[in-house]
């Protein structure tokens, strides 16, 4: 069995989880949630990336970015060297898609914040 | 050709750069760091005696008293903020009395006015939070607080005004010896000059080798101080003094002219006279020191610690004389304590010297001593009003602690003395002297510092040369690059 | 300018507060932001795990505070942007400045503080060493960083490990920085449990638990730090110590409430939370004025903040001069708890009952939280498996059982072996 402190809500609880006939088993968790995040953390481990991208245009110089599901843990380094190449245009709505199907993980990064294009932008 | 180079720009340079600003003069002042006060000028207790400790019929004595009593006038003329608190020094014991006694005697000898020995009551009817051990005290009016700075700049700004040429970054290596004049080697170029007076701190020892010989020995001391928040800062309403001891004039706490409490120094000889760290054993014993004056300071309520390096040296008294190898240059070194009192009339003793020395001191009839500075905090909501609605920079807070306004930045970078720091711009307009440090108002300065100078924001340092907060990007990112 | 409700602050609890106040019915609201964008820290804290509560997903910060500025659109609410209140008197006159309208005296009937809190910095730590470049606060760092797009450094030595430490040795990992270790003065962690696992544990990043940084030595920028364990009283252990190169400290040593104004006005503060004192209904010891969010005490979940700035604003809506004459009941902190918000309670005030927030002030295991009256008979007992300082607590007392409870109600923790 592996200990496994759950990440899904503040609470953290202390999960135990172990491969049995064929199967995982979770014990420890208090919510539906915990048992998925432990199966998951257990067989193949996910987080979700958030970072920020250069955005021209704008009254701000970064854009707040999102993967919008948890990705890969071992694939979140070249997750952020994708957002380091991305250069985004104002205006721009929170959930919007930059990057469909990042890294083929399924999920799609996104901005995170809805930012207008600005009378007198920065640089 | 300069007829005069001033080497180094703390309190005593750039009293002498202001004092030479009168006399048609061509003045140089070289000064090592990004800006000027930037030494002992920077980091120490702030505070005006009122001259009862040096010995009578030294020169420290007499510059010290003159110094303190003008020093109001010339505060009030350069817009520099000075109060004149009055000091007390602390008696807790039979022995520490009789201290009072021979500096009671000493100040009436140096001609300071109004000294008087107060009893135990009438010490704590005047200071409450002081120590129920203490059974008299020395009550000097005269003693007065100041933004030390503040008066740096303020003189140095008055000087550049007034014709003066000031070069920061530019360090003395060497000094040449020529037939009629010396040839000044800095990092940042070759200067000839007639004329040559070392104010280079606790370095100036080292000019002093480069013309000659070393003519004293330094043995920098160091002080550590604890600066506490402002809820602090009415603690105490006068300087409070013990009684000196070989060390120096031992630990005070004083108001300081920001509204914080200042308890410090310690005093401590170091080996390199650039060591400005703080160390727990330090700190402990100006705890303990302070606690004894006012035994409820609040150590918690620290906003920051510092340490100052002082010019110590050899000889007991200020050195302020020509080179006994070198007739054309005047020292004015081992200005120690208190050299920040004592640096107006300093300034003027150096000049006459010069005088003494040769150089011919026609008067300018030009020169114009006046300064004024906005401080957006200490005007009436009417000011406050008025100003923002002529000028909406005074009307954007940058430093939410100080309540400094962005107007009162700029009107700093357009000074004659502009800023290229962050900490630059503290000591010019408060922004960052806060309970945060500049946590909020850091980035802040830091985005117009690089507006306005059109440089990166990487390339701005906090303060001296190489203290930039940020770094570039190093790797793959270039994150900013649009 | 008149307004029935004006609040300091457009962060997360501003922005609760005055749509809580729209939503209850006032229509004259304004809201005095001193940044150019409402959102206040949430702007800055791009990571996800916000609205759990609330919202019941997770969201970044911006994103969770759009949500609130979406809402405070559909309402009919003034926003002051990019100006900085000056002073708020006890007579509920707001001065404040800004470049677009100048110096402005807003009245308000009632007042709500919003303004959040400061992070602690080295001054308060006294550490001693040099004084070089590259000590920054963690938030400040993130602020560098998220907003600006800026760097602080490369090697990086984090003291304390409150959440925003926590978040930000993950932040600069991701962005090719090299976080060495986490020291953190006391045995328990400060931040979230979450937190160290995802920022700390993922990228193998050590946590030294009782360990603090005993100098910092660098003449430009930093150059190395000493660490060293701390005994019980949290003094420095002789012969524990390590040292690290690098470049940047980031501390992350605890937040303090905003409170400049609230000193300025003469409103009474709690010196456990460093807050104002409130009463059931988050008013502060001057009538009419108000206070919600970290300015009140320091929360580790904006999802609170946001309840508690919810009920404020709704309550200082519903402000009409003060009425009540009954003596207020004081809430006591009792064993392993260090402070309760509210302090007091006016028993005859409550709706239906009273949330009481509070942190305790050692790790408790499987305990109980207990509320007993002044007689010391036991109103209320909540089991819990586990309480951390890190984590704030709270508990919902029921109307009925604080109606004629004398003076006093006492808040404890009893660790259940010891039951």
């Amino acid at each position: 069995m592996t200990e496994i402190i759950c990440i899904t809500c503040p609470r953290g609880c202390r999960l135990l989880a172990g491969a049995s006939n064929g199967g995982v088993t979770v014990t420890g968790n208090r919510c539906p949630r915990g048992e998925a995040y432990g199966r998951s953390e257990l067989l193949h481990p996910v987080r979700t990336v958030t970072s920020t991208a250069a955005i021209q245009g704008a009254s701000i110089s970064r854009l707040p970015v999102k993967t919008d599901r948890p990705i890969p843990k071992e694939q979140i380094f070249a997750c952020m060297a994708l957002i380091h190449t991305l250069r985004v245009q104002a205006p721009i709505a929170a959930g919007s898609i930059l990057y469909e199907n990042i890294l083929g993980s399924g999920a799609n990064l996104v901005a995170a914040r809805t930012v207008e294009k600005a009378a007198l932008p920065l640089q | 050709m300069y007829d005069v180079t001033v080497i180094g720009c703390g309190v005593v340079g750039a009293a002498i750069a202001y004092e030479l600003s009168k006399r048609k003069l061509r003045v140089l002042v070289l000064e090592r760091e990004n800006d000027v006060a930037m030494g002992t000028t920077k980091a120490n207790s702030a505070i005006i005696h009122a001259g009862y400790d040096p010995e009578p019929g030294t020169l420290m004595a007499r510059l010290n008293v003159e110094g303190c009593g003008e020093m109001e006038r010339l505060c009030r003329q350069l817009s520099v903020e000075y109060r004149r608190i009055g000091s007390l020094v602390l008696a807790f014991d039979g022995r520490d009395m009789k201290t009072l006694e021979r500096l009671y005697q000493n100040g009436v000898a140096n001609g300071v006015e109004g000294l008087r020995i107060l009893s135990a009551g009438e010490v704590r009817a005047m200071e409450p939070a002081v120590s129920e051990a203490v059974c008299g005290a020395l009550y000097a009016p005269s003693c007065g607080i100041v933004d030390p700075w503040g008066l740096c700049i303020a003189l140095a700004e008055t000087a550049v005004r007034n014709g003066v040429e000031l070069r920061l970054n530019s360090k003395v290596e060497r000094i040449e010896t020529m037939a009629a004049h010396y040839a000044v080697h800095t990092s940042a170029g070759v200067f000839e000059s007639a004329y040559l007076v070392n104010c280079a701190g606790v370095h100036a020892h080292e000019i002093s080798a480069m013309t000659g010989a070393q003519e004293w020995e330094t043995a920098p001391t160091r002080g550590e101080y604890y600066l506490l928040d402002k809820n602090c800062g009415g603690l105490v309403k006068h300087v409070i003094f013990q009684c000196p001891s070989a060390a120096g004039k031992g630990v005070l706490v004083s108001p300081t002219v920001h509204g914080n409490l200042l308890a410090g120094p310690n005093a401590a000889s170091v080996s390199d006279p650039d060591d400005h760290a703080v160390t727990a054993a330090g700190l402990a014993e100006i705890a303990a020191a302070g606690r004894k004056s006012v035994p409820s300071i609040d150590l918690r309520q620290s906003i920051r610690n510092f340490s100052g390096v002082r010019a110590t040296t050899s000889e007991e008294d200020f050195i302020v004389r020509p080179s006994r190898h070198s007739p054309h240059m005047l020292h004015a070194a081992g200005i120690k304590s208190p050299g920040l009192s004592a640096a107006p009339a300093l300034a003027r003793y150096a000049v006459e010297q010069l005088g003494a020395m040769g150089l011919p001191l026609p008067e300018k009839e030009t020169w114009q001593g006046g300064r004024t500075q906005l401080r957006f905090r200490q005007l009436s909501q009417q000011e406050k009003a008025a100003l923002a609605a002529r000028d909406p920079k005074y009307g954007r807070v940058i430093c939410r602690c100080e309540t400094i306004t962005e107007g009162e930045i700029l009107d700093a970078l357009r000074s004659p003395i502009p800023p290229c720091s962050i900490d630059g711009v503290k000591r010019r307009t408060g922004a960052g002297m806060g309970r945060c440090q500049g946590g909020f108002c850091g980035p802040r300065v830091m985005e117009i510092l690089s507006r306005e100078l059109g440089r990166d924001p990487v390339s701005i340092p906090q303060d001296g040369d190489g203290t930039n907060p940020l770094t570039p990007w190093n790797q793959g990112g270039l994150a900013n690059e649009v | 300018m008149r307004y029935d409700v004006i609040i300091i602050g457009g962060g997360p609890a501003g922005l609760s507060a005055a749509c809580a106040a729209w939503e209850a019915g006032c229509r004259s609201i304004c809201v005095v932001e001193r940044d150019r964008h409402l959102g206040g820290i949430l702007n800055q804290c791009i990571h996800n795990g916000f609205g759990l509560h609330y919202f019941k997903e997770e969201l970044t910060g911006p994103e969770y505070a759009e949500r609130f500025i979406h809402m405070l659109r559909q309402t009919q609410a003034d926003v002051r942007l990019d100006a900085m209140v000056l002073q708020a008197t006890p007579e509920r006159e707001v001065h404040l400045i800004s470049p677009a309208r100048g110096y402005e005296v807003l009245q308000g009937k009632a007042v709500i503080l919003a303004m959040g809190c400061r992070e602690r910095t080295r001054g308060a730590l006294s550490i001693p060493g040099t004084r070089p470049a590259g000590v920054f606060t963690a938030g400040a760092a993130q602020r560098y960083l998220n907003l600006e797009g800026q760097m602080v450094g490369r090697r990086v030595v984090i003291l304390g490990s409150g959440d925003i430490g926590l978040i930000m040795a993950r932040r600069m990992t991701l962005e090719g920085a090299k976080v060495l270790a986490c020291m953190e003065a006391m045995p328990h962690p400060g931040g979230l449990t979450r937190n160290i696992v995802q920022c700390l544990h993922d990228f193998h990043i050590p946590l030294y638990l009782s360990h603090t940084i005993v100098e910092i030595r660098g003449r430009t920028r930093v150059e190395q730090v000493t660490a060293a364990a701390v005994d019980q009283d949290r003094s420095p252990i002789p012969g524990t110590e390590m040292v690290f190169d690098c470049d940047t400290v980031l501390l992350s040593v605890g937040l303090i409430p905003e409170n400049e104004l609230s000193l300025q006005a003469g409103i009474e503060i709690d010196p456990r939370t460093n807050g104002p004192v409130v009463y059931e209904n988050m008013e502060t010891s001057i009538p009419g004025i108000f206070a919600c969010g970290n300015v009140l005490h320091v929360h580790d979940l904006v999802d609170f903040v946001t309840a508690e700035a919810a009920q404020a604003g709704a309550e200082a809506a519903a402000y009409t001069a003060s009425t009540e004459t009954a003596a207020p009941l004081a809430v006591h902190a009792g064993h392993l708890v260090r402070y309760t918000v509210p302090q007091r309670l006016r028993a005859g005030r409550l709706k239906d009952g009273a949330v009481l927030s509070f942190r305790v002030s050692a790790l408790c295991g499987k305990c109980r939280i207990q509320v007993h009256g002044s007689t010391g008979s036991l109103l209320a007992s909540f089991p819990r498996e586990r309480l951390a300082p890190g984590e704030m607590e709270r508990i919902r007392l029921p109307k009925s059982i604080l109606s004629g409870e004398g003076e006093s109600i006492t808040v404890s923790v009893e660790e259940d072996a010891a039951i």
